[in-house]
């Protein structure tokens, strides 16, 4: 056991790795100066000269690389062209938001979907199947900010229950962060439902069809126990690898919302990032977001282990 | 041969199944499933319950247990009853209470059929949190004992071992446990041997003759093998279409059956005795196989890996027209032995020599001309062809590729399924509409559709019913006459190789352990193994086709009431 989590994390070393030295040459390699790049059209010859003593744009590139690499695992994100500001401050300060909002949406799309697709697989081709299947396509084919917007225009202004933008921290206290989170994170969650209840449903109805379940049945396990002890953890590679990947997908993906909602998440700082060519931005982020998806899906690897004993190799 | 001769007049009735219908839930108009079928067992008796696939055995003890399919078949006249209990008035919650308590089940596949992410412990142990009031000390100690009674070692580790972690046997061993750990008047056996190896198969049916013996279970043993038949009935039901054509004690249905589907049957279980070996050729051997090994393992990741010699020493040679068998159990090595020399996997040492080409050592490029000269047909016809393809283009797939025009590879196509005796114009249907002797023939015909100077045929028959395994057997030996093919035949079953080989290598754990032509190895085997083999074959001194014992075994036929 110990043994395959060790090699599942030292597997993400070169990725990560690969993922490092992309970024790097995305500067470097950009064509024309990295410090005009940098500077922006308004910079001086001075200016100039001293972004490119900054970033040791005089040294070999190898060594430029190292130096890099150092800065980066110190948390030294560089500072924002724009702003200013260290990069590591701005993620850090934005980075709060889209992970809470993340963590909710997924909790809320495995406790509907879950059992949705359970059912669904339990009691295949019958309407409960059918609805769940029609839910599922609508999740996939409605625009996210159309389902944000319909929201907001019910629970919002129809019934005011809850404000129509904004973000308020858990620190801030646990009811003000709910309210204000709560339509964001079903928004987001709609596909995600979706998704997931999808894979459960064909995850299930492969492993209901397996001669164990027979087994349990002829044993005279209640039905309950079948789906829940017997099927679902049988099935659950699959699913926890699209909750794995959703997880990844919304921090990095999470744009539209967070414009919806007005949420100061790292979506859209990327965007601004990207419309303003803050390349040190640009960077921090492509490094961020590789690195959460590396993450979550050492966090999926290692839990598959728990789930299905076959899987410590 | 000893037939069990018990008298059960006396005994207590178990199980009564009358005039039991059983139709596809959704159509009406469709044959039924079952057709008044009757059964009685009593308290100790074993009945056998033998048939080929399709005849509804299985829909029996499905309906037994109450676990039928849900919308796809139902019981639609007749009733079970199971001593007091009317089992097809019972509600759901009241048959789940009977199920494990009063009538158990174990099945084929013990693999499949233990939950792999359960300790195996665990699983015995829901049985007794279902269905009584136990404590959880008690409940262990309950598992560990009923564990003990199959025979299994180390209990308190195998407690805590997953599915995975154990062999064949035990695995069986735990389902048997698990199945009479709250002594149920019925036990349902449904094919509980065939997956596993003839060794490990006696070993089961003695532990569940013994099972059987100190609760005085009723059993129903259900199973296509005339020769475990043999070994464990009291009494015969005989399947066919939906109906029970005969019913007799084992005996006389062996010595005296009546009707001729029984003797249809009989007739088509091969003999253990080899057939006398066709002449030796002189011709050019068409495989030579010279210290062929194949290792696995040895690399790792922090720490080296053991090796694993899946074959080791192999040598032999295959003439044209003759037939050399590989046979031994699982993990001996021979499926590795074809695919080596298929080069489906590459040999780590060794020549392979096929039609005077060394195979062996060419790279996947540099044999792609040659891989015409040898074909192989796999076990099970379900899975080895295209579902999706229509046989015409699986037929001719392969000689397309070797440059044969299209007009003349359906022309061939054409004249192979007159050969394999399938309809001409059944080229343009899809697998699923063949039965399974049927797709076997399709795969034959495939790979003599390439006119191969070796044929390779892993377990080609053993998926397929005994009537079925002999027409197969029947065409091979035809097609192998007609172009002068040598074949390498791996099985596991005995008399299938004494039916089909002229030579027979056996193998044990990657090791040659005895070769020499059929007749010697079979009749006079040298080796120990061998020898264990052979008297492991259920049913070895009787000759079923001919309904007397084996001539030479005369002396051990008797009864003993």
């Amino acid at each position: 056991m110990l043994s395959y989590i060790l090699k599942r994390v030292l597997a993400t070393v070169p990725v990560m790795i690969i993922v490092a030295v992309f970024v790097f040459l995305l500067l470097r390699l950009t064509p024309g100066d990295p410090a005009a790049i940098l500077a922006g059209d308004a910079a001086t010859p001075a200016q100039l000269e001293r972004i490119r003593d900054n970033l040791g744009l005089n040294d070999p590139l190898y060594v430029q690389f190292f130096t890099w690499t150092g800065q980066m695992l110190q948390g030294d994100l560089g500072t924002s062209l724009i702003s200013n500001t260290s990069v590591s401050d701005m993620i850090a300060s934005r980075l709060g938001p889209t992970i809470n909002i993340a963590v909710m949406t997924i909790i809320i799309s495995v406790l509907l979907a879950v059992p949705m697709g359970v059912i669904a697989a339990w009691r295949h081709r019958t309407w409960i199947d059918f609805a769940v299947m029609s839910f599922s396509v609508l999740g996939f084919s409605v625009p996210v900010f159309v389902i944000g917007y319909v929201l907001i225009q019910i629970f919002a202004i129809e019934l005011r229950w809850v404000p129509v933008q904004g973000y308020a921290a858990p620190s801030d206290g646990i009811g003000n962060f709910f309210i204000r989170a709560i339509l964001p994170s079903l928004t987001l969650a709609t596909i995600y439902v979706a998704l997931i209840a999808r894979m459960t449903r064909a995850s299930m109805l492969e492993v209901l069809g397996e001669d164990y379940i027979r087994t349990a049945r002829a044993k005279g396990v209640r039905e309950n126990t079948v789906l829940f002890r017997h099927a679902l953890r049988n099935a659950a590679v699959p699913i926890l690898t699209i909750i794995g990947t959703g997880f990844a997908l919304l921090i990095s993906g999470v744009v539209v919302t967070e414009s919806v909602f007005n949420i100061p998440g790292i979506g859209r700082l990327t965007v601004d990032a990207i419309l303003a060519r803050d390349y040190p931005v640009i960077q921090a982020m492509i490094l961020l977001t590789a690195g959460i998806y590396v993450l979550v899906n050492l966090l999926v690897d290692i839990s598959y282990s728990i789930f299905d004993p076959r899987i410590r190799y | 041969m000893q037939f069990k001769s018990k008298d059960f007049t006396n005994a207590e009735q178990v199980l009564t199944i009358r005039n039991l219908t059983v139709s596809l839930g959704a159509n009406l108009r469709a044959e039924p499933v079952l057709r008044g079928v009757d059964i009685d067992i009593r308290a100790g008796e074993t009945l056998c319950l033998v048939g080929e696939s399709g005849s509804g055995k299985s829909v029996t003890s499905l309906a037994t247990m109450g676990l039928l399919p849900k919308n796809a078949l139902e019981i639609t006249g007749g009733r079970i009853d199971l001593k007091e209990v009317e089992i097809t008035a019972a509600s759901a919650s009241q048959m789940r209470d009977l199920r494990a308590k009063r009538v158990a089940m174990i099945f084929q596949e013990p693999m499949t059929a233990l939950n792999p992410v359960l300790r195996v412990g665990e699983q015995i142990e829901e049985v007794l949190n279902m269905h009584t009031d136990l404590s959880g000390a008690e409940a262990k100690a309950r598992t560990l004992d009923i564990m003990e009674q199959v025979h299994l070692p180390d209990v308190n580790r195998i407690y805590s071992a997953f599915p995975h972690q154990l062999s064949g046997g035990q695995r069986q061993r735990i389902m048997i446990a698990m199945a009479l750990v709250l002594d149920p008047d019925l036990l349902i056996a449904d094919e509980p041997t065939t997956a596993l190896d003839v060794t490990t198969q006696q070993q089961i049916l003695k532990l569940i003759a013994e099972m059987q013996e100190r609760h005085g279970t009723a059993v129903l043993f259900i199973t296509h093998d005339m020769g475990v038949v043999a070994e464990i009935a009291d009494t015969v039901c005989v399947m066919q279409k939906g109906q029970i054509v005969e019913r007799a004690p084992i005996r006389q249905l062996l010595t005296a059956p009546q009707e001729d589907y029984t003797r249809k049957l009989l007739r088509a279980v091969p003999n253990l005795a080899p057939r006398p070996a066709r002449p030796p050729v002189s011709e050019a051997p068409v495989l030579t196989v010279s210290d062929l090994k194949k290792t696995y393992g040895g690399g790792g990741f922090l720490r080296k890996r053991d090796e694993v010699q899946a074959a080791q020493n192999v040598n032999f040679a295959i003439a044209p027209g003759q037939t050399l068998g590989i046979v031994g159990e699982s993990g001996s090595g021979k499926s590795t032995v074809a695919r080596c020399i298929m080069r489906l996997i590459d040999p780590t040492d060794g020549s392979v020599r096929v039609a005077n080409t060394e195979v062996a050592d060419l790279s996947r490029r540099q044999l792609q001309p040659h891989r015409k000269h040898f074909q192989i047909v796999f076990q099970d016809p379900y899975r080895s062809l295209n579902p999706r393809w229509t046989v015409a283009r699986s037929l001719c797939e392969g000689p397309i590729n070797f440059g044969t025009s299209k007009d003349e590879a359906m022309a061939h196509a054409r004249d192979l399924m007159e050969l394999v005796d399938l309809p001409r114009n059944a080229l343009d249907r899809y697998p699923h509409q063949f039965s399974g002797g049927q797709r076997q023939r399709i795969a034959i015909a495939r790979a003599v559709a390439m006119r191969p100077n070796l044929l390779v045929a892993d377990e080609a028959v053993s998926a397929l019913d005994v009537s079925v395994q002999a027409q197969v057997l029947e065409l091979l030996d035809d097609v192998q006459a007609r172009f002068g093919i040598g074949m390498l035949f791996i099985t596991h079953d005995l008399r299938v190789a004494a039916q089909i080989c002229d030579d027979v290598i056996v193998m044990q754990r990657g090791h040659v352990v005895e070769q020499g032509p059929a007749a010697a190895v079979l009749a006079n085997p040298a080796h120990e193994y061998t020898q264990s083999l052979i008297e492991a074959a259920p049913g070895r001194n009787w000759d079923f086709a001919n309904f007397r014992a084996l001539e030479g075994a005369a002396h051990q036929t008797g009864d003993h009431a």
